[in-house]
């Protein structure tokens, strides 16, 4: 019943092989062992899961890994490193925009995906991009002021 | 010679504490734990201060029972007060010790010994050796003894200054791995199927088919309680899915009407303690009388519902049987506890359990993280040798965690003519706040051991009296008031699980009492800045509230139609961490909404350690508790609880998240008070107080939906 799927992630060529209907969350990080993206609802609510697909931030936690093949998928871990910071991450860092962190990861793909396509976007458009990321301990303000900051680094 | 920190007196033993690492690197120890409240970074503030080395040279450890260290919770704020003192003082010893064996291997007298960075080295000389050539890899052995001195804080140059939290890098990246996050050789994922309500008990499963799934290893059946566990997590999951598919179960209506909620509270069988200064006792209660001079009197009554921690993340835990030995990997915020719980749950002696904290996801108070570890434990008990990552789903944490209590709070005042408060009265419904897995007797507190064959029941609620405790907690108004009745009525039945959920009764005691005061500033004509000021003796509580008001600039714009400003004042369990809020919000009145505009805190939590972190603190709390207050109830008919997810639980977002500004004031010399749950109760309040300024009606019942503001609205047109 398995099937192999090639998957192209971080510019790098996987083959994995899973029962269709895997979502691709599951593949990154017990297949791939790219942790970043969290499993937080499941149910494609919270954005904790974001990946960005073609220049779009989407959630992984549902969406069959594949689905993806041929689509280039870039996670967290390929944004940057902590030697090399994403400019998203290094504004993230700038504004200790964390307080337990889980949602970040998702909150830096959604705003990098945002400013790649928007470079300097307005405070409402943030809010709007991000509106489908929820963060608990209250962080929101930060979150904001980061994703400003790394828009005015550009 | 000083009395030594209690956690310290308690286990004195400096290794304990400190390690002076082979690597030219410190390892502190807490038995607190991380759970994003910042205070690893915290601890490491202090550690570094006290013994003179670089901040990135320290690391910190949080609990483990192999370690020993024992810290019992990390609850109430207290971690700063507990561990970050106790570690001043361990630190303070070390750096003694350390000098002694210095002084004797470069031959030079203490005084004349200087450290940098953990490099000593003698004043006008070159000999200089370093901690890690003296220790390095080294026990202390010695206790401390109270002996050595913390620095003054005038000599301070990490604590209290602004630095960057080491740790963001590893969330912003993603490399830093949660209990979620764990992987061990051979390890299986699980998941559990739990009943669809609280009494549900389970008739009939055909999991035959669910055996023969791809991946399956094992369905396990203990009564009510239903697990699998499977190669792959995504086996797991769709093994759950037919479980569930193929279960049957009997369930009763065990549920209070969510439709009048406060009534029913306050109709139940209940004990009631007169509560004297803070404490809840077996006084004799009547009303007060009231007194001839009252020009001025006002009563009434605030509501809030059940509400839930809702961690983004769901609760996880790692376990593994070797030998008839138990390892839990566990985001419990107390790992004694819960080792205690487990090995009673499963009828093992405790030191066959280790439990170790691992990072999870935010907390804010009594989860499911405990219960998850008895899932995880009785799963990998059933597969020897093989390690189990056993995470809930997001059902089972809207459905089974421990939710804050539901809360009905009247409140009663008379002022006098001059405007001042002759007399207090304060009465207060609930819960329990406190269903932690204490091990009591053969009961359980961890859901599991209520739906196995041979259950353990859950431990009947009992009232907490001590100070400021979990119902009572500030129900005590700071402010100087000559005759007080506070009641605390502790509600027997309890038909949705309760426990701890961040500021417990303080959140809706505070919210009652601080929108009160506004009622009677406006009953009254007096300003309510003023009134409040009127009745603070403490200069420290004066202090916030005045800082809070000019950051702010309250009530100091043009007003504008639609638009108002509100402020809220408390002192967390009256002795902890100051906090004034102001909020700056719109209420549209066709629609109803809310937009919070802005928040400025204003907090004295004593001597200021990470100002970043207690600032982020501050934020977040106010904006949780914005949450809480705009947006937050757990819905349920009589049988099921129906909120199971975000869109059934809404919580605040993105688009309604306000600009918040703290204001710190530092008392250098004064004890470390936690400010996580400070800000809880006034965030409530002064949205209320706002909303009226705003639309001129007055918000009672949290949370402040859109029908509410709109049904509040139409009354007062009417």
């Amino acid at each position: 019943m398995d099937e192999d799927v090639t998957l192209v992630v971080n510019g790098r060529q996987h083959r994995v092989r899973v029962e269709p209907g895997t979502p691709l969350l599951y593949v990154l990080r017990n297949d791939l062992g790219l942790f970043g993206a969290k499993l937080a609802c499941g149910l494609e609510q919270c954005g904790a899961c974001k990946v960005i697909v073609d220049g779009e931030a989407v959630p992984t936690c549902k969406a069959p890994v594949e689905s993806f093949r041929g689509r280039s998928i870039t996670t967290i871990e390929g944004l940057g490193t902590p030697d090399r910071l994403h400019p998203v991450q290094q504004a993230f860092v700038d504004e200790e925009a964390a307080q337990c962190g889980y949602c970040i990861p998702g909150m830096v793909v959604g705003a990098a995906a945002l400013l790649a396509k928007s470079p300097h976007p307005s405070d409402a458009e943030i809010r709007q991009a991000l509106e489908r990321h929820l963060c608990r301990c209250g962080s929101y303000a930060r979150i904001l002021r980061a994703v400003k900051r790394a828009a005015a680094a550009r | 010679m000083s009395e030594l920190p209690p956690s310290l007196a308690r286990q004195p033993d400096l290794d304990l504490w400190i390690r002076i690492d082979p690597e030219e690197t410190i390892t502190l120890f807490t038995g607190k734990v991380e759970i994003g409240q910042g205070l690893k970074a915290a601890i490491a503030r202090i550690g570094a201060e006290e013994l003179d080395v670089a901040l990135d040279r320290v690391r910190v450890s949080t609990a483990d029972t192999a370690h020993g260290l024992n810290e019992l919770f990390t609850v109430g704020s207290q971690s700063m007060e507990e561990s970050g003192t106790s570690m001043r003082q361990a630190a303070a010893e070390a750096r003694r010790r350390l000098l002694a064996l210095a002084a004797a291997k470069l031959e030079a007298p203490l005084d004349q010994l200087h450290v940098r960075d953990g490099t000593v080295s003698v004043r006008g000389g070159d000999r200089r050796t370093t901690y890690w050539e003296l220790l390095g890899g080294r026990r202390f052995d010695r206790a401390a003894t109270g002996e050595a001195a913390p620095k003054p804080p005038s000599d301070h140059r990490i604590v209290g200054r602004p630095a960057r939290r080491s740790d963001v890098v590893g969330l912003v990246t993603g490399t830093k791995r949660y209990v979620q996050d764990l992987v061990r050789p051979g390890m299986l994922h699980a998941r559990v199927l739990r009943p669809p309500s609280p009494k549900a008990e389970l008739l009939a499963l055909d999991d035959a088919p669910v055996r023969d799934m791809p991946g399956v290893v094992q369905v396990l059946r203990d009564g009510s309680f239903v697990a699998v566990v499977a190669a792959r997590e995504e086996q797991a999951v769709r093994a759950l899915v037919a479980l569930r598919e193929r279960s049957r179960w009997r369930e009763s209506e065990t549920l209070p009407p969510s439709d009048d909620l406060a009534a029913w509270l306050v109709a139940q069988a209940r004990r009631s303690f007169r509560v004297i200064d803070g404490v809840a006792t077996d006084a004799p209660d009547a009303p007060l009388e009231r007194s001839a001079e009252a020009t001025t009197t006002l009563a009434a009554t605030y509501t809030r519902p059940y509400q839930m921690h809702g961690s983004i993340g769901p609760s996880a835990a790692l376990a593994e049987w070797r030998d008839g030995e138990l390892t839990v990997w566990s985001h419990s915020q107390g790992v004694f506890v819960i080792r205690a719980a487990l090995a009673q749950a499963l009828a093992v002696d405790v030191a066959q359990v280790r439990a170790i904290h691992v990072e999870g996801p935010g907390c804010y108070g009594h989860n499911g993280a405990d219960d998850v570890a008895l899932d995880a434990a009785l799963v990998a008990r059933a597969v020897p040798g093989r390690p189990v990552l056993l995470k809930w789903t997001r059902e089972d944490e809207h459905a089974w965690e421990p939710y804050g209590p539901a809360m009905v709070v009247e409140v009663a005042a008379n002022l006098d003519a001059s405007g001042r408060l002759l007399d207090w009265t304060h009465e207060t419904w609930s819960n329990t706040h406190m269903a932690r897995p204490i091990p009591h007797g053969d009961r359980s507190a961890l859901v599991a051991a209520w739906h196995r064959a041979q259950p353990m029941p859950a431990p009947a609620p009992q009232p907490m009296t001590f100070y400021h405790a979990g119902i009572h907690r500030n129900a005590d108004p700071l402010y100087a008031i000559p005759r007080r009745r506070i009641v605390k009525h502790f509600v027997e039945p309890h038909p949705l699980r309760t426990s701890a959920l961040r500021g417990l009764g303080g959140y809706a005691n505070i919210f009652a009492i601080e929108s009160f005061m506004d009622e009677l500033a406006c009953a009254a004509g007096i300003d309510p800045v003023e009134l409040r000021l009127r009745h603070l003796e403490d200069q420290r509580a004066r202090a916030v509230l005045r800082a809070a008001g000019e950051r702010a600039g309250f009530r100091r714009r043009p007003r504008e139609p639609g638009r108002g400003s509100g402020l809220a004042f408390a002192r967390y369990k009256n002795q902890k961490a100051y906090a004034a809020v102001v909020v700056e919000l719109r209420v549209d009145r066709a629609s109803g909404a809310i937009a919070l505009e802005r928040a400025v805190i204003a907090a004295d939590a004593g001597q200021v350690v990470d100002p970043g972190g207690l600032a982020h603190q501050l934020e977040g709390g106010f904006v949780q508790s914005a949450s809480w207050t705009l947006e937050e109830e757990v819905r349920f008919d009589r049988t099921r609880v129906t909120s199971l997810d975000w869109e059934t639980y809404p919580i605040l977002r993105f688009p309604q998240a306000p600009e918040v500004e703290t204001v710190l004031i530092d008392r250098p010399g004064e004890p470390y008070l936690g400010c996580g749950e400070a800000a809880q109760g006034p965030a409530a309040a002064a949205i209320a107080n706002a909303v009226f300024d705003a639309a001129g009606v007055r918000l009672r019942d949290i949370p402040f939906t859109r029908d509410r503001v709109r049904a509040a609205l139409a009354r007062a047109q009417r």
